[in-house]
Formats: C-alpha cells, structure tokens, sequence
C-alpha cells in the first residue's frame, strides 16, 4: 500500500517518507485518419513537491489560527517609512530592510472594502474551489497595496465591506484558509471550517 | 506613492544603428500534431530566408548569436527546449540563450537581439520564439498557465489566470466604461475586426465572420469578458534576423527588403497585481501635466494610478521607446501597430497607455474608426490601422513567438509585401487552408512608421517594439 510523500524538517534538512512519485506507463497516440500509424506517446506523471514558505511562514500559519498578519516598513531612514503591505512580504520594496511583523485583522475586520472582483465561471485543472469562483481585490485603510483572494458568500460589488473568515478547522495552510464574506455575514452561515 | 529616480528614466540609446532585414513563420494552430517543434522553427528561418532570396545555410553563415524565446517549459516538458531547437537548426557553435518574460516573450527576445547588435557583439543576430500549447488539454493548460502567477498567493485561487488578469478588466469596465452597454458592443467590435482580419491572413487559426451580437452571445468568461474576446492558445514559430548596417546593406542588396531601422524597449510591473502601489503617471511626449487633473470627476473610482486599470509596464515602454526614437504623437508619427489584445478589453488599456487616447478614453480609437485598415464611417484609410494580422484574438498567441508574429506583420507593411506574403494562393494550400473568395489587401499604402507591443499577463512585462524606413526616421540621432 503506497502512501503520500509527507516530509518534516530537522537540522534543517528535509525528512522524506513515503511515495513522491508514482509509476503510470506511457501509451502510444496513433493517426485514426492514416491507418492508425505512430505520431508520439503520452507521458502520465505523478509527483510529489517540497516547497518552503521561509519568511512568510508566519503568515500561513496565522491564517488557521485566525489572524490576518502584514508587514510594516519601520526603517526610520526609508521613504516609504511606515508604509503596511498586505500581501505580506518579507522585505520592504524600497529599502529592502526586513519588515515588522503586525497583526492586522481588527483593521481588516473594520477597514475592508472591495477594489475589485470578478466571477469566474472557469477554473483551471486542480481547482478546488466552488464555482463560479468570486475573485475579490481588497484595499484597506492605511495599506498601500491591494489583496487579491475570494468571497465565499453573497456578490460581489465595488466598494461593499467585506470581513475576513479564516478556515481554522483542517486549514490547508495555504492562502485559501483566508477568504472574505459581506460586512453583517452570521457566524452561521460560514462555509463549513470557517470562522471569524 | 512611489517615484522614479532619474538614472532610472535615462532615455536608452543604441550604441549604432541596427537594422531588422527579414522574419518568418510557420502556420499557427491550436494543436499541430503532425510536427516537432524543431519543424516550425526550421519552417520560419526558411521562409525568413527566402524573403532574402537566400537558402536556410546561406542565411546561417552570417549569424553570430542566437535569442530563443519559449515561455513554458513544462508545457512541452522540455528543461533547455531553447537548447533543442538550437541543435536542430544546426547552428553550433554559437552562443544562444533562452529568454522568458511571459507573454512578453517574443519582444523580450527582439529586445535582447537588438542590444546585442547594438552594443558591437554580433553583427547578425537570430531572434527565434515558439510556443508548443498542445500537449496538455485546456484545464491542464490553464493550470500550467496559472503556475506564472504567485504559487502562494494567487495561483491556488482556481489555477485560472484569466481571473487574476479580470479582475482589472471588471475595475477598468466599471470606472472607465462606466458599465455602459455601448462600451461593451466596442468591446465586440475589436473582436469582429480582428477574427474578420484574420480571415486574409494564411497563417491565423481563428478566422471568423462575426457580428457584435454573435460575441455578445458567446459564453461568459468571467463577466463582462465572453469566450470571442479572449485570445487564442497556440503553437507556432516566429523568427527575425537582426543586423548592423553593414551586414543589413549586404544581406538585403537585390532583395524586396529594405533594411528597417529596429529600436525595443521594456517596462515592467508587479508580477502580484496586489503589490501594485500608487504614483503619478508617468506622461508621454503627447501629454500635458493638467490633462489628469480632474480625472476622478470624469470618472469616479480612477484616483489611484495606476490603480487595476492602466498597465504601467506599458506605459513605461512606450515612454522609453518614444523619446528614444523621436515619437510625439503615436496617431500620426506611426503607420501601422500590432498591439497584444489578450482580450478586447485589454486591447482598450493598451490605447491609452501607450497614448493613442488619454487615459479614460481609449474606446475612441475604435468608435472613431481610426484603428481600421478602412474606416467603416468614411470609406477613407484608418488613421492608424491595428492588428490586421488579426492580433492575439484573431491570428495566433504561441507566446514565444507572439511579438516575433507581430514584427513580421508589420514590418511587411513597410516592405510593401503584405499582400505578396499573405495572399499567396500556395501558403494558403501548404496550410491546408481556403482563401476566402472577398480575401482583401490589407497593405497599409505608404506605411513608414509602425510598433508592436509585446505584453505578458498582468502587465508583468511590456516591450514596446519599432521599425522605421532609415529614410523616415523622426529623430536624427537615434
Ligand atoms: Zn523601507
């Protein structure tokens, strides 16, 4: 029984157990309009990844503890000095100094409004949301930039206030454990392992 | 708010002239089972070579380095495809290196060429771009496609990057279109025109008789944006041969081609439209600093610049490349433009950053009939006739090759062989394709002047590519 690659670090290094790949056999492609002559061959692959979240880590994992994190520039020297970026990012695009790690759900549960979206009726092999998919673009008061992620309920409008829900039961650790519902939403009517 | 220092608007200059004196391209489809990448390239070098009058191994002799454009490796499942190619085409050993820059691709790597010349390395230069989009079905494609936007942070949003690039459409259809129903029939009307002019191309894939209701019914894409307004997925291959003036002098004597003067600039942007921070526009020679200033009282909503609905890599490459080539006014300095219409709307951003319209009003390039080959209001030719390749929506987006494509459109324009090199009746049987009976000549009559645009995504990317006849230039030194 084969089981998928999980991995943990120690030292430093990488600990792998498990299948990251799995072997699936190629088949001839053949011409149906040419007495089924040879044109190529499919190639099937299963694999599995490693990726490192490194500084933004912190981020991730305070999404499924239900806190929305963002950086600030606090280089006393830098001209974009007190300047918050959400998306979270590690270096300031200015000075490149390392930024300050700052909590900032009350503001984004205060200070959110829609810059943007779109309703998707497509979505790409490996999508796991439900369609259509509501792409929302978030600006807040006091951040210089603009958050792209996805409103689980209600549609979507320019300039409407949105409040941040976060998936703190199974969270996936990725940025889909963040996701936005209408100012005034019910706890109940969350999407299943999503919270305030 | 965030500036730019002046090292980093110093206007470029080539350090001597370099010339464009041929290009070529295979046929372009969505799937082209029956061929190997390698055979499109060779198909577009032969034909960059007869254009010439010279066979592939007499062009061969001249070049001294080679820029191979090819986005995604992991759509052919190939690592140094580039690497492949250059084995094929028998080109050893000469220094050649891929180039990436998304949909941008194909200008990128005219963009490395040129320099290249410029800078006295190589006298001769091949500037080849392929895209091969047909080993994977669409979903799996657009997952592979979605792998060029953030891995954290955008891509796992539905593996869709028409949804990260709509959502700039939304934001520029509500502010700028004001969600107008007249808007959205200009819209259609960029796509009819450029399915329409794809019809007297051999070489297009999506030639089509439309009308504006047919692509207001076709399926919603994400909306206001349907199936007929997005571009097409491709494979094909697109080359240039690119040269000092005495090598172009030589190379071109008793040919149809006369050596055009070549200039590529580049302009870049967050790759996350999320990082996207305010600023001041950037203005372009045909700008004044009070024309923006009551822009949120025009249009509500479009304080923030360049907010989600300009592209500021493109504007920054038609900045540079305008003031390094003497362009004031691009509606009457330029012949003919190829602009990368990933979708209509898109197309209508591009109007205004690179400053056909000002910003707010790019749909007046299309409502006034100028981006016409023949302006349908007065039977008179269009002021600056667009995409009649019939652009990304129309003709082809093999993305390596996209800005290559769009350089031999319209530098065939210039050279005067439009009609010769698209109406051909054996290029059309060779691709197994009819002429229409109404086929037109859509040779821009007298066309000196002419640019390309070169884009990837969300605007990550941006080369703004020109060609001028030496005798026509606009700016002495350049
Ligand atoms: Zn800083």
């Amino acid at each position: 029984m084969s089981m998928f690659g999980q991995v943990y670090v120690k030292n430093n290094q990488y600990k792998i157990k498990g299948d990251f790949h799995h072997l699936t056999p190629c088949t001839p492609i053949r011409n149906a309009d040419d007495g089924w002559k040879l044109m190529g061959v499919t190639n099937p692959r299963e694999m599995t990844y490693m990726h490192s979240y490194g500084g933004e880590a912190i981020f991730f994992e305070s999404l499924s503890q239900g806190k929305l994190m963002a950086t600030k520039c606090e280089n006393p020297k830098c001209e974009s000095k007190g300047s918050i970026y959400q998306p979270f990012r590690i270096f300031c695009p200015d000075c490149l100094g390392k930024m300050a790690v700052m909590d900032m759900t009350k503001l984004a549960k205060e200070k959110a409004t829609i810059h943007t979206f779109m309703v998707c009726e497509r979505s790409g092999a490996f999508n796991i949301l439900d369609k259509p998919i509501k792409f929302i673009n978030i600006e807040f008061d006091g951040v210089c930039t603009i958050l792209m992620s996805y409103l689980s309920k209600g549609d979507p409008e320019i300039g409407m206030r949105v409040v941040p829900i976060f998936q703190t039961l199974n969270p996936t650790y990725t940025i889909l454990d963040l996701s936005w519902v209408p100012a005034g939403t019910k706890a109940s009517a969350l999407p299943q392992g999503f919270t305030f | 708010m965030i500036k730019f220092s002046k090292q980093q608007l110093k206007v470029p200059k080539l350090m001597r002239p370099v010339y464009l004196v041929t290009a070529g391209q295979s046929k372009f489809d969505r799937a082209i089972p029956d061929k190997r990448t390698e055979e499109l390239c060779v198909d577009a070098l032969t034909m960059a070579a007869e254009m010439l009058n010279l066979t592939p191994a007499e062009l061969k002799q001249y070049i001294h380095t080679c820029y191979y454009g090819h986005f995604a490796d992991h759509f052919g499942d190939q690592l140094l495809g580039e690497a492949v190619i250059h084995d094929r085409l028998g080109l050893d050993p000469l220094g050649n290196i891929g180039v990436k820059t998304g949909g941008a691709t194909g200008g990128s790597t005219l963009w490395e060429a040129v320099k290249t010349v410029a800078s006295g390395y190589s006298d001769c230069v091949l500037a080849m771009g392929w895209e091969r989009m047909d080993e994977v079905p669409t979903d799996e494609g657009n997952f592979l496609i979605s792998c060029a936007a953030d891995k954290d942070w955008e891509s796992p949003l539905g593996h869709i990057y028409t949804g990260y690039y709509a959502v700039m459409a939304q934001k520029y259809w509500q502010v700028f279109g004001k969600a107008e129903d007249s808007f959205r029939r200009t819209l259609a009307e960029i796509s009819v025109k450029h399915h329409g002019y794809a019809r007297f191309n051999p070489f297009a894939q999506g030639p089509m008789k439309i009308t504006v209701d047919d692509v207001l019914k076709s399926p919603v894409v994400a909306y206001p944006l349907r199936a007929l307004d997005a571009c097409l997925m491709s494979v094909g291959a697109a080359c240039a041969i690119i040269c000092d003036e005495a090598t172009a002098i030589k190379l071109t004597k008793n040919t149809k081609n006369k050596p055009l003067r070549i200039w590529v600039s580049a302009g870049s942007h967050t790759l996350r439209p999320a990082d996207r921070r305010d600023m001041e526009i950037p203005l372009l020679p045909n700008e004044t600093p009070d024309q923006y200033k009551n822009m949120e009282k025009e249009f509500p909503g479009s304080a923030r610049y360049p907010g989600f609905t300009g592209f500021l890599g493109a504007r920054m490459a038609a900045w540079y490349a305008y003031r390094m080539t003497g362009i004031v006014d691009p509606t009457k300095d330029l012949d003919v433009i190829e602009l990368h219409d990933a979708f209509t709307i898109s197309d209508v951003q591009t109007y205004e950053d690179i400053g056909l319209r000002p910003y707010g009003h790019g749909r007046d390039y299309v409502e006034s009939g100028d981006c016409y080959h023949t302006n349908p209001k007065t039977g008179k030719p269009g002021k600056l006739p667009s995409n009649l390749s019939g652009g990304l929506i129309g003709c082809m987006h093999a993305v390596g090759a996209t800005g290559i494509m769009q350089t031999f459109e319209i530098a065939t324009h210039i050279w005067n062989r439009w009609a010769e090199m698209h109406g051909d009746e054996k290029l059309w049987k060779k691709f197994n394709r009819k002429k229409p009976a109404d086929w037109t000549d859509l040779q821009v009559k007298g066309a000196k002047r002419a640019l390309a645009i070169s884009h990837a995504g969300v605007g990550s990317h941006v080369t703004a590519t020109i060609l001028m006849d030496p005798d026509h230039l606009l700016k002495k030194d350049a």
